[in-house]
């Protein structure tokens, strides 16, 4: 046998030139747990649609506040020169209140303006069935306004930035939460895991798939922080990007060691079962923590104990620490607290998930008990 | 010498496992023979580290065995599995490289292993695109990749043809004699009875036999002799010491009492007719199994 001759010759000079080491194998699990995820084709067209959906948002927020054209207003006679120059006003001059009303009646302005002895302003607005606040206002005398307690962002942009921190963390958390759980159970279901524990311990499995997982999915959400950064600033939007700069940053760190936390407990809680099928069985109480933050910061964005208390529960602080720094009602401090205590609770997660996972691993059938599992 | 010492196990009060003790020597084939459900895969299991042990101990070289040792196991375990959507040589290197080497070694070795099991054809494909028989092979291009210093193997012949039984066969032999111990556990009876060198045989958790299979086979042989004569075999019914098991015509299986009382009886039957045959019956694989078990 040629072939067995060549390969004892092989052998013979090659043993394995790097001392087993931990780390080593840890970083080969995360490696191939990327690289297998960056080949799925799924993956891959599932990221550029979310890339261009948000690059999208972005853009069309930033032309639509740019959008400079004022409302189109017909007037006529000395009002005509009066009006012209005021910003927001688009001015059409026309010879008398007959062809103002004809202009207003087919549509081409939103509005007339016409002089008029009987009004106390000394002119008439025209309008098909309502007229343009923006118009009333410009011509309005408005007092000066002020505020003792001014809201500091207004009520549609806090929206609107909630929705998005909690939509990115849900979906982010609960793809690659739902990805380490799909490939422990795969590793269980395949019968592969046993070879694989025989060679390295299953804690440097399971933290090279925590860590692949999180590689991958910090990458989703460094991109989306990129695309967010360089659409705010190519449409000119500094001054929503100075505001948001800074929570998006945070959201980046904070999002990282939650992910490790809900990783860790993913991993564990899929260790538990043997088949695909039954993942859902255990790992839907981690689902529901996936989703509390994005439902709570969507209802209490605007309710400052909810949230205050978000922003310290490690599950929820990824979204509403961020938010608070957004709004203004964080101390300095208070972030680095909630990271603290975020990183407490991770450890503590990845001591019981690592402990759940090695004694779960090589049960297979029935779904394992989570007494037993944390037993051993 | 890899030397396991009265290893106990239990699961929930149930003990699976009662001192069991063995060797597995560097060079040598070894068997381990059980029922379903003797304790094979736990034993395998405990030397690997895979489950821990309540008792015992398993030492290699005399001293007792670490992670550093074990990553220079090879194991195949007994429910088969690997990555089905990971390409044949890929798989084979993820795994080289987890047992410490380098990308450049573990290609060139999993390349090679992968060749001398008839795989270098299928070395691009998807696991899951591989028959049955193939993926056996990658399974135990798998075990073997790393050059491993004791190989443990869990069945490595079941659902094996006869052609790749041997095409395995020689693999491990092949491995064996380049100084790698190797226990493997099979419930075909009759290879592993060609294929090792030694034995031990497990029931309800305990060894009941161990030790090289020609020293088995000496111990649990009977003085049992096969004649086979032109003459009619039947004198020998009143022969001192000559028990009958089988007769028939010039067929004649018999027990005796002493060594004097077989060459006595050969020397008559010589005189008698033309002696085709006169052997000593040694016992198979099978039939010792069913004798220590009990």
């Amino acid at each position: 046998m040629s072939t067995a001759t060549r390969n004892s010759n092989a052998s013979a000079n090659r043993t394995p030139t790097r001392a087993p080491n931990e780390l080593g194998s840890v970083w080969l699990v995360a490696e191939r747990e990327i690289g297998s995820k960056l080949r799925s084709k799924a993956f891959i067209i599932s990221t550029a649609i979310l890339f261009a959906i948000a690059l999208a948002g972005i853009l069309f927020a930033g032309f639509a506040s740019k959008d400079v054209s004022g409302t189109p207003v017909a007037a006529a006679g000395a009002v005509a020169t009066e009006l012209e120059g005021v910003a927001g006003l688009e001015i059409t001059p026309v010879a008398d209140r007959a062809a103002a009303e004809a202009l207003v009646a087919s549509g081409d302005v939103d509005a007339a303006v016409v002089a008029d002895a009987s009004s106390p302003v000394g002119y008439v607005v025209i309008a098909d069935s309502s007229a343009p606040t923006s118009l009333l206002l410009t011509l309005a005398q408005v007092p000066p306004v002020e505020l003792l307690n001014p809201a500091e962002t207004d009520a549609g942009l806090r929206y609107l930035v909630a929705i998005g921190f909690g939509v990115v963390f849900l979906m982010a958390a609960s793809l690659f939460g739902s990805t380490i759980a799909q490939s422990v159970v795969e590793e269980k279901q395949t019968r592969v895991v046993e070879i694989l524990i025989s060679a390295i311990p299953a804690r440097s499995l399971l933290a090279g798939k925590v860590i692949g997982n999180t590689v991958l999915a910090m990458g989703q959400i460094l991109g989306l922080a990129a695309i967010a950064i360089i659409g705010l600033t190519v449409t000119g939007q500094t001054a929503l990007l100075q505001g948001l700069g800074t929570p998006i940053v945070w959201f980046a760190v904070f999002f990282l060691f939650g992910f490790i936390l809900l990783a860790s407990l993913f991993a564990a809680a899929a260790a538990m079962v043997s088949r695909q099928e039954d993942i859902g069985s255990t790992t839907m109480p981690l689902t529901m923590l996936v989703m509390a933050p994005y439902m709570l910061v969507i209802l209490f964005n605007d309710n400052a104990l909810v949230m205050s208390i978000m922003s310290y529960v490690p599950f929820s602080a990824p979204v509403g620490m961020p938010m608070r720094l957004f709004l203004g009602e964080a101390q300095w401090w208070e972030p680095l607290l909630s990271l603290v205590i975020l990183l407490v609770t991770c450890v503590a997660a990845i001591w019981v998930g690592a402990k759940i996972y090695e004694n779960s691993l090589l049960r297979m059938g029935a779904r394992v008990k989570l007494g037993e599992a944390l037993r051993g | 010498m890899l030397e396991l010492r009265g290893i106990t196990k239990s699961y929930g009060g149930r003990r699976v496992l009662d001192d069991v003790t063995f060797n597995v020597a560097p060079g040598r084939l070894t068997g381990f023979v059980g029922g379903n459900g003797a304790g094979k895969t736990t034993t395998m299991r405990i030397v690997l580290g895979v489950l821990a042990d309540d008792g015992g101990s398993v030492s290699l070289d005399g001293t007792p065995l670490t992670a550093a040792d074990r990553r220079r196991f090879g194991y195949m375990p007994e429910e088969r599995g690997l990555y089905p959507k990971m390409k044949v040589l890929e798989q084979i290197v993820y795994l080289a490289r987890l047992h410490g080497f380098s990308k450049a070694d573990a290609t060139a070795e999993a390349t090679a292993i992968l060749e001398q099991l008839g795989l270098g054809e299928r070395l691009g494909d998807n696991v899951e695109t591989l028959s049955l028989g193939n993926q056996q092979r990658a399974q135990i291009a798998a075990a073997l990749v790393h050059d491993p210093k004791v190989l443990i193997l869990d069945e490595p012949f079941s659902g094996l043809d006869p052609l790749a039984v041997d095409v395995v066969a020689s693999v491990l032999q092949e491995r064996a004699s380049r100084g790698t111990a190797v226990l493997f556990s099979s419930h075909q009876l009759d290879v592993v009875e060609r294929l090792c060198d030694d034995l031990a045989i497990i029931a309800g958790g305990t060894i009941r036999a161990a030790g090289p299979r020609d020293a088995l086979r000496e111990q649990h042989s009977t003085r049992r002799y096969e004649l086979v004569s032109s003459a009619d075999t039947g004198w020998l019914r009143g022969e001192q010491g000559v028990t009958i098991i089988d007769f028939d015509g010039g067929y004649a299986l018999f027990d005796v009492d002493s060594d004097a009382t077989a060459q006595r009886v050969l020397r008559q039957a010589v005189t008698l007719g033309d002696v085709a045959s006169f052997s000593p019956q040694h016992p198979t694989l099978a039939q010792i199994f069913k004798e220590v078990i009990q």
